[in-house]
């Protein structure tokens, strides 16, 4: 029954490892803005100034 | 969010037309971050004209007939144009790809307005951080609203290579720029922004201003901490609960639970500290907080758990001590919700410009307000505000008092008179002599009367405080008296009977329905457009039985909002023709009128005639043109089509070569419904009106607000604040609803002070909660609801206090065993957070449906 005290070390470092990455992002600011990321990353696949995107000037559409 | 249908005047504007939609976002619209995403279906919409109507490419807004065009699109004037040219020079034409027309209207000024930020004294107190290469500055920049925003902002450096990284923060609508110091300064960067139309606002309190970023990151570390120790405690415990005899006084048994300590360590003395603090500060301002218990109920579940496992004689309850702290905590956080690009504690501070034009021997230098001197010469132009207390030395000074005092008209003010500061000055530039330091000026003595200066810590009495009292009351006598029992009948378990008792009334349920119904309510208010500065807000305005209304910007509208015209609609050259005319004269609806025809070029004007009482005439360009009231400009013709409500406001009619042309709806416009509304209000509470303007229109106020309202004229800022304090000191819960610097005394002594803005970006004075001015039909909704979830935030009490209950007889008798605690407590807590807020969300729908 020893061998539970291992896993019992085990799962804690785990979970501690866990808990320091969290902690890490909460002090480096990842909860500070939680609007702009996922408004950010729809223009990830467009570099700026790769191509000179414009709409059409008057794409009628119904 | 629901997508407004209108075709002006909303910040959401969707035109209907056959065979063409299109969207605008109006500059200064007013999104929150969150209604963004429920947005982009609508922005898929396809821009284009609707009949004689054209969108700007750039910014949204109607074109002239003849609009400014580049590349085939049409832009409402030559600002926006030139901001397309720029993106597209810089290859940035990306901006225009995603939402329709997301641009703002550049405002159109003197490059000079920026040199005081080459004086070093304001660089050193904007910048953030600096070395010998780069420096990097924080601008809040209110035009901030969509995606497209974030993108260009985000890509600067490509229209100067300078700016190093620029990173936006779209809730707190907030820019951080990193720069080359060598190659650029503060002043080019935002020249740069005011060219592409983000011009950051850069105000004197907002200096030195540092964002609180570690208490936030703080509360989710607290939390961080209890969650990984109420997980891992668990998972210790389960074994424990599932044998059937324990694990024995085996090794194993002893490990896990002396590793649930260990565990449960941090939790007391890093996660659950704040819970200590408040209640000793409680205790020590003589004030029993609900903080009490709870902290008597944290304290003593580790203590005896602590016991029981160094002492062996039990598994413990560190379980449901780590999950108690969890559960708190998150409700902590569910409360906190914040309206972060929203600023309440605004004071005159922010209502001034950072610097002004000073006059040294004949040349104009921008220097900061704060360093004017009495006897300084200073300059101050159409739209700018007077910074200090002053006398009039040359120029006509045309003075708009509206937000400082609450008198509509335009006052005019003619050399060696008195101006003072807060005024807006509207016409040509003036040049003043400082009479009086900012900091003494008139209207800054409002902020220092004792009155303003509400102590810390006396903030008024919550719901919760009160039942804490009671509760801890009850709390310590159940534990006496259990005492008393046990020690007659088994002193040597009353220890343990006694600490079952203090866990188990621990009032965690209880402590959590009031963050989460008031939360949820705080959350539905945002999206129907009030923002308040917390859940005390949401409480007190349960309480409120005296409304008080402030009437200029408040019950009407912004003077320039208010002018329609009625007629055929008139050409840009009849506009000439009229506001050529206006501007001759002095009576206070002319000038109205050319305040808002100020754009048109103006021509000479001949045989000029002002009859009072009548209006004026005179010829324009070879046509006569008559302003003036019906018998003056309507010539004896039939009906002027003038609708039942358009009696409410102030006409100018207008005749042109003596025929009637039309007229001008224009002054005091009251909002949307507000005859409904105060009749609404006025069924559960009194209604009063303070107002700084006179008694001119006292009878169409008197017949808009219905008998029973009483209705103040004259009234000075500090007549407002001792009238709000006099009705508080015979006991009534007040609230304030205004909107200039003139109700900010009121605002702020009131129990509620609600300050109704057009634009949320611009200033409002300080208050408990912004109120967007579309939006004032629904007071009387938002105050049913808030007594509505008052209701059910009392209904939770008693759901939880019935845990408790449950608890207490488990724990009185002896039988409140570990397991019994794990599942009682999150059991209790569940189901109280989700009957809380989804008691407030329903109250909110009922109260809709009333």
């Amino acid at each position: 029954m020893q061998v539970v005290v291992v896993l019992l070390i085990a799962s804690v470092v785990v979970a501690a490892g866990f808990l320091v990455a969290f902690l890490w992002s909460a002090r480096r600011g990842q909860y500070d803005d939680l609007d702009t990321p996922p408004v950010r990353m729809l223009y990830d696949d467009i570099k700026a100034g790769e191509k000179p995107v414009t709409p059409a000037p008057s794409p009628k559409s119904e | 969010m629901s997508v407004d249908r209108g075709r002006e005047g909303l910040p959401f504007g969707v035109a209907d037309a056959p065979g063409a939609i299109y969207v605008s976002i109006a500059p200064h619209s007013i999104v929150g971050a969150h209604d963004l995403v429920l947005h982009w279906p609508c922005m898929m919409a396809t821009l284009e004209h609707t009949g004689s109507r054209v969108a700007c490419f750039h910014c949204g807004l109607d074109c002239p007939e003849l609009p400014e065009t580049a590349d085939g699109h049409a832009f409402c004037c030559a600002g926006c144009q030139a901001v397309y040219l720029i993106l597209q020079d810089a290859r940035l034409g990306t901006y225009y790809s995603r939402d329709e027309s997301p641009g703002q209207r550049p405002t159109l000024g003197d490059k000079s307005r920026f040199a005081y930020l080459d004086s070093p004294e304001i660089v050193d107190s904007l910048l953030e951080y600096t070395d010998a290469l780069r420096r990097r500055i924080t601008l809040h920049i209110p035009a901030i609203h969509c995606a497209s925003c974030v993108w260009l902002l985000e890509n600067l450096h490509r229209l100067n290579p300078a700016i190093l990284r620029s990173v936006t923060n779209l809730s707190t609508r907030r820019v951080t720029i990193l720069y080359d110091r060598t190659q650029a300064s503060i002043r080019v960067i935002v020249e740069l922004l005011a060219r592409i139309g983000y011009e950051p606002d850069i105000r004197l309190d907002s200096l030195g201003e540092r964002t609180c970023r570690s208490t936030s990151w703080q509360l989710y570390a607290k939390i961080g901490v209890a969650g990984f120790a109420f997980a891992n405690v668990m998972l210790f415990s389960l074994p424990e609960y599932l044998s059937k005899h324990g694990l024995g006084e085996g090794g194993i048994s002893t490990t896990f639970r002396l590793a649930s300590l260990i565990l449960a360590l941090p939790v007391l003395l890093y996660s659950a500290q704040d819970y200590f603090r408040s209640a000793w500060a409680g205790l020590k301002a003589r004030r029993v907080n609900l903080d009490v218990p709870l902290a008597l109920g944290i304290g003593s579940l580790f203590l005896r758990s602590a016991y029981d496992v160094l002492s062996g004689s039990g598994p413990g309850y560190f379980d449901s001590f780590t999950g108690l702290v969890f559960f708190l905590l998150a409700g902590r956080v569910f409360q906190q919700k914040s309206f972060e690009w929203l600023s309440f504690d605004r004071d005159y501070r922010a209502y001034f410009p950072l610097s002004c034009l000073r006059r040294e021997r004949g040349c104009d230098l921008a220097v900061p307000i704060t360093r004017l001197k009495p006897g300084d010469r200073i300059v101050v132009r159409h739209q700018e505000l007077v910074p200090a207390d002053a006398i009039l030395i040359s120029g006509q000074g045309r003075i708009d008092y509206s937000f400082i005092t609450g008198e509509a008209d335009l006052q005019d003010v003619e050399s060696g008179v008195r101006v003072y500061a807060g005024g807006r000055q509207v016409g040509e530039a003036i040049e003043l002599e400082v009479l009086r330091e900012v900091s003494q000026s008139r209207l800054v003595s409002l902020w220092s009367s004792p009155a303003m200066v509400r102590e810390a810590g006396a903030a008024v009495p919550t719901v919760a405080d009160a039942a804490g009292r009671y509760f801890t009351l009850a709390v310590l006598l159940i534990a006496v008296a259990t005492a008393l029992f046990w020690y007659w009948a088994d002193p040597s378990r009353m220890i343990w009977i006694v600490t079952s008792v203090l866990i188990v009334a621990c009032p965690c349920a209880l402590a959590l329905s009031r963050p989460f119904a008031l939360g949820t309510l705080v959350r539905i208010w945002g999206r129907q457009r009030l923002y308040v500065r917390g859940i005390e807000i949401a409480d007190a305005m349960a309480r409120i039985d005296d409304v008080v209304f402030d009437k200029t910007g408040t019950l009407t509208q912004a003077p320039q909002a208010s002018v329609s015209f009625v007629g055929p609609a008139p050409s840009e050259y009849d506009k000439q023709l009229i506001g050529s005319l206006a501007r001759h004269s002095t009576h206070p609806l002319s000038r109205q009128l050319s305040a808002v025809l100020e754009s048109s070029r103006l021509l000479p004007v001949s045989e000029f005639k002002d009859v009072a009482g009548q209006g004026v005439s005179g010829v324009v360009d070879g046509h006569t043109v008559h302003l003036g009231n019906r018998d003056w400009a309507w010539f004896g013709e039939g009906d002027d089509g003038m609708s039942k409500s358009d009696r409410n406001s102030q006409v100018v009619y207008v005749g042109f070569d003596c025929r009637p042309r039309g007229f001008y709806l224009l002054g005091a416009v009251y909002r949307e419904r507000l005859e409904d509304t105060i009749s609404r209000l006025r069924r559960d509470y009194r209604v009063s009106v303070l107002t700084g303007d006179n008694a001119r229109d006292a009878e169409r106020l008197k017949a808009t607000l219905g008998e029973g309202v009483s209705i103040a004229y004259e009234q000075s800022p500090h007549n407002k604040l001792d009238h709000v304090a006099a009705l508080q000191t015979e006991g009534r819960n007040v609230m304030m609803v205004g909107d200039g610097l003139n109700d900010a005394g009121a605002l702020h002594v009131a129990t509620v002070g609600i300050a109704v803005t057009e634009d949320t970006s611009a200033f409002s004075p300080s208050s408990d909660g912004i109120l967007d001015a579309t939006r004032l039909p629904l007071l009387p909704q938002f105050l049913g609801t808030a007594r509505r979830v008052r209701r059910v935030v009392y209904a939770s009490f008693a759901v939880s206090l019935l845990y408790n209950v449950v608890g207490l007889s488990f724990a009185v008798t002896g039988h409140l065993s570990p397991l019994v605690s794990a599942i009682l407590m999150p059991v209790s807590s569940v189901s109280v957070v989700l009957f809380a807020s989804l008691g407030a969300r329903l109250a909110a729908r009922r109260e809709k449906s009333a």
